[in-house]
């Protein structure tokens, strides 16, 4: 029979948070912004296949950053909760605001809870009708939940990469100039250049005509851009 | 995502289950079908005809529409032609509610699972998927509530559309030219064997199934012919290499008068 030392709760909660930061600053950023067309997710990503950015439904996308398991898993929770809501009610009744609240119960949960808390921070946007109604929901390994407006940067180099984007952002950007000034401030924060191909951008645009407004980038496009 | 103690590695599988029908069943039982009850016969509306055929470009499925129940017609305006996903589309006949259920979970399904997997199903996969699920309804198709869908998509690895029957226990087959299910699918069948040819272009394959659909009107009280007084036209979708493509009223329209047109010839 083995019993456990006495920690006080606030050793515990701060070795936990350490512990989770310690993870996610290791990984690679995540950019989220507001362009004139809708949201735009954009990051470095080495890999073609395993995604940082997806969609979750019509108008909703996701983005992660920390350990590709947790979060893939948290993405996956998301799908299944968005695509269940949307049978069981209507489609527009899919909101990113109660995804982003199940994702920070959930995550709360787990941080508390769970001998490791998860080392992942998200992002789910949500394009509005309007440029004025997208919404962006940052979410934390601890469950802390904040809403965002015109960009956001979170993973490893996020501090630096939050300086250089306030230093460009103007609202109203098309989509080139978005993908440009974004891979700058990734580049900068990073202090290397960025190539195209290792490059990952997804797009919640509302001029889609299509129901589902997520697309994304492909790396021709992307390097187009990046080259002009 | 509630997460409750989880049983060690080995005893459960690995992976994640891509399918949207069996975690609805899950999580939610009580939103699906429910098994069926008391042998019965229940009077619904019931969806009649509907055809498929080949052209040069893909797969076209139109629907007429008409609902029936019993000697009444329960609606003049039914749409029984639906796309599936971007690049297949599903064509219903029979009992109305539960076709436009196992519609709506079909699609789904096809969007659940492009989103967990991140790749779409393959054609062939697809018409598995929706043999399973027509499968599944067979206990209620033996309470009269039968549906029979046609399944018609672009095959992007093979380049080519292709076109899927069913039979309400479940059974699949691939069909090489044209079909047609429903009340009035005899017809419509005879119709489409005198029109059809290989190698039709699009204008020609609109032509060919809406005429089906009129001999079917005309040989079957239960399907409804076009009514051009009111503006009810069969839905066509037009399944190619872009993607699923609704013909226009217009569209359909031409292609009723040049029918009639022939016919007072």
């Amino acid at each position: 029979m083995s019993f456990m030392p006495y920690v006080p709760p606030e050793q515990l909660m701060k070795d936990r948070s350490d512990y989770a930061h310690k993870g996610i600053a290791r990984g690679k950023s995540v950019v989220g912004l507001e362009y004139h067309d809708g949201l735009l997710f954009i990051a470095e990503n080495p890999s073609a296949t395993l995604h940082k950015i997806s969609e979750i439904y019509d108008r909703i996308a996701f983005a992660g950053v920390g350990k590709y398991s947790e979060f893939e898993e948290l993405r996956i929770g998301g799908v299944r909760l968005a695509d269940v809501r949307g049978y069981s009610y209507d489609r527009e009744d899919v909101k990113a605001k109660d995804l982003a609240n199940a994702y920070s119960q959930t995550m709360s949960t787990i941080f508390t809870q769970q001998m490791k808390p998860y080392e992942v921070e998200i992002l789910v946007g949500e394009v509005g009708e309007e440029p004025g109604g997208n919404e962006i929901y940052h979410v934390l390994f601890d469950g802390s939940i904040n809403d965002e407006h015109d960009f956001v940067a979170i993973g490893g180099h996020a501090e630096d990469l939050t300086e250089a984007m306030k230093g460009s952002y103007e609202q109203g950007w098309d989509l080139p100039t978005a993908v440009q000034r974004a891979v700058a401030a990734l580049s900068s924060a990073e202090d290397r250049q960025i190539e195209a191909e290792s490059v990952e951008a997804g797009v919640l645009d509302r001029t889609r005509k299509q129901r589902r407004k997520f697309r994304r980038l492909s790396d021709t496009e992307i390097a187009g851009i990046l080259s002009s | 995502m509630n997460r409750g103690p989880e049983p060690p590695i080995g005893d459960r599988p690995i992976g994640i289950n891509p399918s949207f029908v069996e975690h609805l069943r899950a999580v939610v039982p009580e939103r699906t079908a429910p098994p069926a009850g008391p042998s019965g016969e229940v009077a619904v509306p019931h969806g009649t005809t509907v055809v498929g055929l080949k052209f040069g470009g893909g797969v076209v499925m139109a629907g007429d529409r008409r609902a029936t129940e019993g000697f009444s017609i329960a609606d003049d305006k039914m749409e029984k032609v639906f796309p599936a996903d971007e690049y297949s589309a599903i064509a219903i006949a029979g009992a109305a509610g539960q076709a436009v259920e196992i519609v709506k979970l079909f699609q789904l399904e096809l969007e659940h699972y492009e989103k967990i997997t991140g790749d779409r199903l393959s054609l062939e996969g697809k018409a598995n998927r929706l043999a399973q699920m027509i499968r599944q309804n067979f206990p209620l198709a033996l309470q009269g509530l039968v549906v029979v869908p046609l399944f018609g998509g672009f095959d992007e690895r093979r380049g080519g559309g292709r076109l899927f029957y069913y039979d309400a226990t479940g059974g699949r087959w691939e069909e090489e030219d044209y079909h047609a299910t429903g009340s009035g699918g005899r017809p419509a069948k005879s119709s489409l064997k005198k029109r059809w040819r290989p190698g039709l272009s699009r204008d020609e394959g609109i032509r060919v199934a809406v005429e089906a659909l009129i001999d079917a009107s005309q040989e079957d009280v239960a399907t409804g012919g076009p009514d051009p007084s009111r503006g009810i036209f069969p839905v066509v979708q037009i399944i190619t290499a872009d993607g699923v493509d609704r013909a226009s009223d217009e569209e359909v329209r031409a292609a009723y008068e040049a029918v009639v047109g022939e016919g007072a010839r």
